[in-house]
This record gives structure tokens, sequence and C-alpha cells, in this order.
């Protein structure tokens, strides 16, 4: 049995004291590499580039991003992440470590995770939020490439407010996963399911009302300030849209 | 302590509330997702390993005696839709009443007053297990159990289905219930040490977008 | 954090006369009957004859949800926040005798909210001649049938018809046309319910409904004696 592979992404964001955000920290390893991109604004964007393909079974991502106070980051990737089989089996893990401090602000929109037919892949995002700190967060899940089966996917998204739970939401899907989760309470049919969470200090007074979001997405205000927006579709190009349509409602 | 309190605790006609919820069973009929006894069955499968893991894991481990509050936050960070919170804690602060009447204990005391509109329901049913004399597997079947039975009878109504095949549907999940239960009583004790995040956080993205949805009709027959 | 729900309001066991802080809660009165017998019209003429000199609200069981509600709140007999909808799964009987939580929920509710009340009207949604409140629930209940239903409903009888508190036979003035004969429903009436009052009522006529709100009246200085 191959060991698989161990690639970790580390960044700090601070305030550069001039208005803008410098990255003290900006390390990539194994097959996780990190671009800066330009930015106009006082934000520093950052890209993730899967330098190898993966992660395959056995492979252990890691992603560790800090927003100290006054920071703005911006994260994204270039291409989606494919979760494919590979020689070591047993499942892969993702680690996404986000941390944002007061005054601090951070967004993560990474392009879908794509669990390809026969992967088996586990993904844990934390958040830990202090309680001026902003968060626009995005997730995008696509079962199976087209026209074929999913992968085994589990996937837990927690965000912690002032060291307080504010979102725990875990969803399973794919082969073995536990029964009724393509059915009709859980994902029913669909093949592409998205969230997208929005934390501001401003919602403690005046959070945004629910809302369906056409007939499979909703978006809805959590039991703090933030808001959580989750979409299901029939594929990853439709999902987009509603998430794009809901972040511009909330921006 | 005697065992037959669970039986009391399960009843479907313990009053507490629970009638007038579907569990998510009115919007998926009438969003087409619940047709007849087969879909009935597989949504009430999903419910199960979902909602119904994640209810039954905070009963026992409010029935093992863990703090009410985290549970209760606990809770809603599980439960993205504030329909589903509101129905949540609508059906804790009615089974608290009948709790209280049947099983008088100053911690179901404690918690009425701690949230006079009521905490989530499976937070109470685990005090209310404890109140009781019954332990944590006790609170995880009576949980797991409701979390199914409700969308039952609640389909046989609006579908006009034939109850012999909805409680078949139901025999049929007998196993799962014991998975589910036996996971959750598990997560609880693990909890006892890992603390109340390491419980499980299962999700139904159409449980939550169907109850917003639900919630915004004019008409409706059931509560949630 | 816990932005949703409110920290302020007791909450009540059982049907105790006083409230948790030892305040007297309010009367309640419930109405059930037949569909279409004239029980919201009834909560709606009783609203209009006693706003003026009580602090009462509404508690509406329509198997429809909010149709009662909306009934009663377009007709404006009290304002919105008195009047409260509560869902019954389809089996109106069973929220107000078999398992009352929603409905003593709602109660409740109306109390911390806009009390303090000196009645609340509970409606029941339309059901069959078997349907009787809990007492848990109410302290008096008003059973309505109507002249069009059957001039021989208060000959059979049945749990509303002989133990509830009020018998009242609407639409009276249908009877002509629906042929149904006034004297013998009334006299069947009293001989199924013995000493228990019946009103015949027609709410076209202008004050149609001054016997049962004099009824209501009674119970409320009973209840406060």
């Amino acid at each position: 049995m191959t060991a698989g592979v161990r690639s970790t992404a580390r960044i700090t964001a601070s305030d550069d004291g001039r208005g803008g955000t410098c990255l003290p920290v900006l390390d990539g390893e194994g097959s996780l590499a990190l671009r800066r991109i330009r930015s106009t604004g006082p934000d520093a964007r950052v890209m993730l580039v899967g330098a190898m393909s993966g992660p395959l079974g056995g492979d252990h991502m890691s992603v560790e991003a800090h927003a100290t106070a006054g920071a703005r980051l911006r994260i994204g990737s270039v291409a989606a992440t494919i979760a494919l089989p590979g020689q070591a089996k047993g499942e892969a893990r993702y680690d996404v470590r986000l941390t944002v401090d007061d005054g601090a602000e951070l967004h993560w929109l990474p392009e879908q995770l794509i669990s390809a037919c026969e992967s088996d892949l586990r993904v844990t995002t934390r958040v830990e939020l202090a309680p001026g700190a902003r968060l626009v967060l995005r997730e995008e899940q696509v079962l199976g490439r087209t026209a074929e089966e999913p992968g085994r996917l589990t996937s837990r998204l927690t965000v912690h407010r002032a060291g307080r739970p504010l979102l725990d939401q875990e969803l399973a899907c794919g082969p073995g996963a536990p029964g009724g989760w393509d059915g009709p309470a859980v994902l029913g049919g669909h093949r592409a399911l998205g969230q997208l969470v929005v934390v501001k200090p401003e919602f403690e007074k005046d959070r945004p009302p629910p809302a369906l979001l056409g007939e499979n997405a909703a978006l809805t205000p959590l039991a703090g300030p933030a808001v959580l927006v989750t979409a299901l579709a029939s594929d990853a190009l439709r999902l987009r849209g509603t998430l794009d349509d809901a972040l511009r409602r909330l921006a | 302590m005697t065992r037959a309190a669970l039986l009391v605790l399960a009843d479907g006609r313990f009053p507490a509330g629970g009638h007038a919820h579907s569990g998510g069973a009115e919007a998926a009929v009438k969003a087409g997702r619940i047709t007849g006894a087969a879909s009935l069955e597989e949504f009430c499968r999903g419910r199960l390993h979902t909602t119904g893991l994640v209810s039954a894991s905070l009963a026992a481990a409010a029935a093992l005696g863990l703090d009410p509050v985290s549970l209760d936050e606990a809770a809603d960070a599980r439960t993205p839709s504030p329909a589903l919170r509101t129905a949540a804690r609508r059906l804790g602060r009615q089974l608290m009443r009948a709790a209280r009447a049947a099983w008088p204990h100053p911690e179901l005391d404690a918690l009425a007053q701690r949230f006079p509109k009521g905490s989530h329901q499976p937070v109470v049913l685990g005090l209310t297990a404890r109140a009781a004399g019954l332990g944590p597997a006790d609170a995880a079947y009576c949980s797991a159990y409701e979390s199914v039975s409700g969308p039952a009878t609640a389909t046989v109504r609006l579908l006009s289905l034939d109850p012999f095949d909805a409680t078949a549907g139901l025999a049929r999940l007998a196993d799962d219930i014991d998975r589910v239960a036996t996971a959750a009583a598990e997560a609880a004790a693990r909890a006892v040490t890992e603390g109340v995040d390491s419980l499980p956080a299962a999700s139904a993205p159409l449980l939550e977008v169907g109850a917003e949805a639900h919630a915004a009709w004019a008409v409706r027959l059931f509560a949630s | 954090m816990h932005l949703d729900h409110s920290h302020d309001g007791p909450a009540a066991v059982s049907a105790d006369a006083r409230r948790p802080d030892g305040t007297r809660r309010s009367l309640r009165i419930g109405l059930g009957g037949p569909v279409g017998s004239g029980k919201t019209a009834t909560v709606a003429a009783l609203c209009r004859a006693l706003r003026d000199e009580l602090s009462l609200a509404v508690v509406t069981n329509d198997i429809y949800t909010r149709e009662d509600a909306e009934f009663l709140l377009r007709e404006a007999v009290l304002p919105p926040e008195r009047i409260t909808a509560v869902e019954t799964g389809a089996c109106p009987h069973t929220a107000i005798r078999d398992d009352i939580s929603a409905n003593l929920e709602a109660v409740e509710d109306l109390e911390d909210e806009v009390g303090p009340l000196d009645l609340i009207l509970v409606e029941s949604g339309g059901d069959n001649l078997t349907a009787t409140f809990s007492r848990g629930l109410v302290d008096a209940q008003v059973f309505v049938i109507d002249v069009a239903g059957g001039d021989d409903i208060p000959r059979k009888g049945g749990p509303g018809v002989t133990t509830a508190d009020l018998l009242v036979i609407n639409k009276t003035d249908l009877a002509p046309y629906v042929g149904s004969d006034l004297a013998r429903m009334s006299a069947d009436a009293k001989a199924q319910r013995a000493e228990l009052p019946v009103v015949l009522q027609s709410l076209r006529s202008a004050d149609g409904v001054r016997e049962v709100a004099d009824w209501v009246r009674g119970q409320l200085t009973a209840w406060t004696a």
C-alpha cells in the first residue's frame, strides 16, 4: 500500500499599515501551490493552484489561512478540485482551517469540488471568527463528472463565532453513504449543491429575512449575525448562477 | 425507574404537539417528491440518517446530563432554517408542558425557566427521558423513531395513503433506526470527553429548503 | 448569538387558573361545531359586541390554517395581533381535545403579548358532532349547529349537542327555506340537555348575537367572582 501525498498551504494576511494587506506567510507544499495575484483594492488576493491532480485516495491536503486584525484576504482557486480514486486505497482528506480576527475580512471562494466515480474524500472546513470578523465563504460540491456516478464524499462545514457554534452542517453522499442521501429528504437526485455563508457584525442588528431563491435554494438567517444560502441544482453552472445571485443580494 | 416510561414517552398520543407537524412531508408532497409509500419510505430513511441522527444524538447527550444550554446552541448551529428552529422550539415548549406534568423534575423546571419560549425539542426530549429515569439510548431511540413516525402519519393524512403500507415502511426502517440510535448514543458518550461540537451534524438540504417554502404558504395543514 | 428567541414571559404547565406570576389568567371559551354552521361568524359578532367592554383575543383552528384568521382580519373585528391561527395537522378535534399543546401555547402567547386579557375565544376547525374541547384548554364551550344542517341533529344528540355549556342553533332565518322545524329542534335540544341552555340565533338581524354575548358576560362574571 502506497502512502498518499501530504500537501499543506499556509497563508497569513496582515494589515500593512498603509491601507492595504500584506502576506507575511504564503507557503505551499506538496500538490498545493499558492500564487498572489494583483489587486486594485485594499485586499490581498491569493489563488490556490493544484500542482498535481488530486486529491487521490490516501492523500491529505490542508489549507490554513489566517486574516489578522484589519486584514482583507480573498482566496480563490484556478480550477475545480477533483477527488479521484488512487492506488493507495482508503479515503483522502481535505482540511480547511480559516481564522478571522476582529476587523478582518476573509473571502473563501474556491472553485467546485468534484467527486469522481469511485473516489472517497472527507472534507472538513472549520472557521473560527472573532466577534468583529467578516466572512464570505462558498463551497460547491459536484457529484460525479459528466454522466458519471459520484464517489463517496463527506463534507463538514463548521463555523464558530466568539468561540460559540454558529453553523455546523455535514453532508454525506455517494456509494456507502447512509441511506436516503439521494432521496426526497436530502438531495432528491440533484448532482450539484452549494453553500454560501456570509457573516458580518451588521447582521447583529439587521439580518436579511428568509427567502426562497427559486425552487431548490433558500437564504436562511442563522441564529447569529450570519446567513446561509443552501442551493441544489442539476449541474455546476446553474448552481453557480444561484449562488452568484445570492452573493450580489448580500453584498 | 421503569423501562415502560419509554412507551409512554414514545407513544404517538403523548400530548406534546407532534400531531400538527409533518417533519417536512407536507412540503415534499406538494413538491412531488413524496407520491406514495415507496417515496415516503425513502424520505423517512433520508430524514432518519440526517435530522434524525442529529436529534437522537442531542437527545442522548441531554439524557446523559450534558449541559442543555450548550446542546441548545449546538442544535441552533445544526438548523440553518429559521422555520425549522422555530418549529423545534415550539415542539420543545409543548413537550416541556407534557414532561413536567408526567415526570416533574427540577432540571425540567430549570430548562423551562432558561428557555420560556422553548428549547430545541431533542434537548427537551433528552431531559424528559432523564427525568423519567430513562437512559441515553432510550432517548436516542425515541428521537430517532419520532423522526420517521411523524412524516409517516402525516403522509397517511396528506395522500390518503393506505396506513398499512405506511406502517410496513416504518417496520422496514427498524434496522436503520437501530443503527442511528446506537450511533447517537455512542456520539453522546464521546461528547462527554470530546465536547458538544463532536456531535453529528448530518444535514438534509431539501428539508431545509422545503421548510422555508412551507413556512411561506398561506394555506397549510401542518405547522412544519 | 441566538437572535431569534426572546427570554421574556413565563410558561405555565396546565390549565391552572393562575399564571406563573400569580395573576389570574383570562377566561377561555371554546366554540365548536360542524363545518359551515357559523362558528366564525359568531366569533366575529361576539368580538364586535364585546370588544369595547372587554380585552379579548381569538385563537382559530381551521383545518386550513389562516382562513378563519383572515376572515376575522378582513372583517376588522380585532387588531391582527389579537388573532392567532393554530395548525392542526388535518385533525381539528385532536388539537382541541387529545393534544391541546399548540392551542395552550397560542393562548399563553396572546396573554404574554397583548395581555392582560379578560377573554380568549378558541374557535375549533369545523368537525363532526363528536368533537368537544378538553377542560384543560377551555373553561366553557359553545357548540354551534345550524338549521340548514338538518333539523334532526338535536334529536340525534352526540357529545357536542348534549354536553356543551351552550348550544347555539344558528341561521334561524333560513328555517322556512330549508324546511326545518325550529320548534322541534328547540324541544329536542332541551330534551337532550336537561338544564343546559340553548340559544336560537340569526346573525342576519341587528344585535343577533346579543343572547350569546350575554351568556359570555355571565360566564365571565362567574369566572372573576
